[in-house]
């Protein structure tokens, strides 16, 4: 991983993960490292992202670093005009690591091979941001005790959902059962079902939520966005159906965690918030600590 | 040869025929290969022959100019199918076929128009790909696939 870009999730092996993961742990007992000092962390934030940049800005900061960057284009010379390659080798002088978010897809691979320091791509468009699967897969075992044999509900958009498709990469290594819980509209891509097969991994497929989560021990939820339907009727008849509410966790596992990639809007019930099931801002929590152990692998700090 | 293929594309002395490109794809083949570009070599061809594989079929004959396989192998893209007749003398002395390429570079555009490559000054980069039988384009920047149908040349 040292002195390597992380721009898409197949970047890493299923031992890259788990050592991410360990790393991740270790940061979370011990927080507060110095190991950071005198290093400077370039975020380029071509859009804005207040969670994501604030993550990687948190870990970068608790291990003593430097941040240098910008919060969105319109305050930087982007807006004169400037390509995206010659943005990217000015920073390379001024960095030891890029953090960037860009609204084009492919935007990140591109500048990691321009950059001559490593990059990490935390989104370009619709396409992938890994540091989001990575510390989902941190939430999850950290509350699972384990990756393996697993089963993981997903709910919403299937369809142009990147976190979840990114998830169903990397939990493909981990023998998982998937349930995937959708209206028609925003149903799983083919490509993945058909990787799914490949693999031999089991999944079903549901259009009703609540009765399709009582053995899960995952349940992932994502939003429903008005902006996908062409039909706005569909939305209307829909946007209300995937709405988990507390009282649909009644008879589901011990174990069973809620997990989202957050900002929610309203497709988790705020009378969910204080189930100890729900555990999206813990895992917000998470995502600085696996920030933290990205940014000091690909550094060679651990 | 049968005798209406003589009276519409000449026999060339020495050079390449490309034999077998599917009719639709006969001017992408010319461009990929840059013969609209050339100055010096003869370039003849004829579409809409016959064909019991292809339906119709069109021919390139390029007098004295020997294609070296990396490329021919573009053309896998929108002729799979292609054969190639080295000619010397007026001999067939060597017959090629096409190799689909496991990486294109260059050559096509990808179909996703929120992709970085249509934004910027960029070559573009392809892993091939089967999909449904069908050799499709992935893209090693946005990760979408452009299949046959949304398949653009670059000029
Ligand atoms: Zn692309």
């Amino acid at each position: 991983m040292k002195n390597k870009s992380l721009v898409s999730i197949d970047d890493y092996s299923k031992e890259d993960y788990i050592e991410i993961l360990r790393v991740a742990a270790e940061f979370e007992k011990n927080p507060v490292q110095n190991i950071l000092e005198g290093r400077v962390v370039a975020t380029l934030f071509f859009e804005p992202s207040t969670r994501t940049r604030l993550s990687f800005e948190s870990a970068v900061n608790r291990l003593g670093g430097r941040v240098i960057g910008f919060t969105d284009s319109s305050s930087s010379s982007v807006s004169k005009g400037e390509s995206l390659k010659d943005t990217i080798l000015t920073v390379s002088n001024y960095s030891d690591l890029i953090v960037m978010r860009h609204p084009l897809e492919g935007s990140a691979r591109y500048a990691s091979e321009v950059a001559t320091v490593p990059v990490i791509n935390a989104g370009d468009g619709a396409n992938q941001h890994p540091t989001q699967c990575l510390l989902d897969l941190y939430s999850i075992q950290k509350t699972q005790g384990t990756l393996e044999n697993l089963k993981i509900s997903m709910v919403g958009d299937l369809k142009y959902g990147r976190t979840v498709h990114s998830l169903i990469m990397a939990m493909s290594y981990f023998n998982p059962t998937f349930i995937f819980i959708a209206p028609d509209e925003l149903k799983m891509p083919e490509e993945y079902k058909l990787f799914l097969d490949k693999k031999g991994i089991k999944y079903e497929e549901h259009t009703e939520l609540a009765e399709n989560i009582k053995d899960s021990d995952i349940l992932y939820m994502t939003r429903v966005q008005r902006e996908r339907f062409a039909d706005p009727l569909e939305y209307e008849k829909v946007k209300n159906v995937y709405i988990l509410k507390n009282k649909m966790l009644d008879g589901t596992k011990d174990n069973l965690k809620i997990l989202h990639p957050l900002p929610r809007v309203n497709e988790i019930n705020t009378d969910v918030d204080t189930n100890h099931k729900a555990y999206y801002f813990p895992q917000a929590l998470n995502g600085v600590f696996t920030r933290q152990a990205i940014m000091a692998k690909i550094l060679g700090l651990k | 040869m049968k005798e209406d293929k003589k009276l519409s594309v000449s026999a060339i002395q020495n050079g390449t025929v490309i034999d077998h490109i599917p009719a639709q794809n006969l001017f992408n083949v010319i461009s990929i290969l840059g013969l609209d570009q050339i100055t010096e070599n003869l370039v003849t061809f004829g579409t809409n022959f016959k064909s019991d594989r292809l339906g119709r079929k069109a021919i390139i004959k390029v007098s004295d100019k020997y294609f070296k396989d990396i490329e021919i192998n573009k053309i896998a893209l929108v002729a799979p199918t292609a054969k190639l007749n080295i000619i010397k003398d007026f001999e067939v002395v060597e017959k090629r076929e096409v190799i689909v390429p496991s990486e294109i570079v260059g050559i096509a555009r990808c179909m996703n128009p929120k992709c970085i490559t249509n934004n910027e000054h960029i070559v573009t980069k392809f892993k091939v790909i089967d999909k449904n039988g069908n050799v499709a384009l992935k893209c090693s920047y946005c990760e979408k696939i452009t299949d046959q149908q949304h398949l653009q040349i670059i000029r």
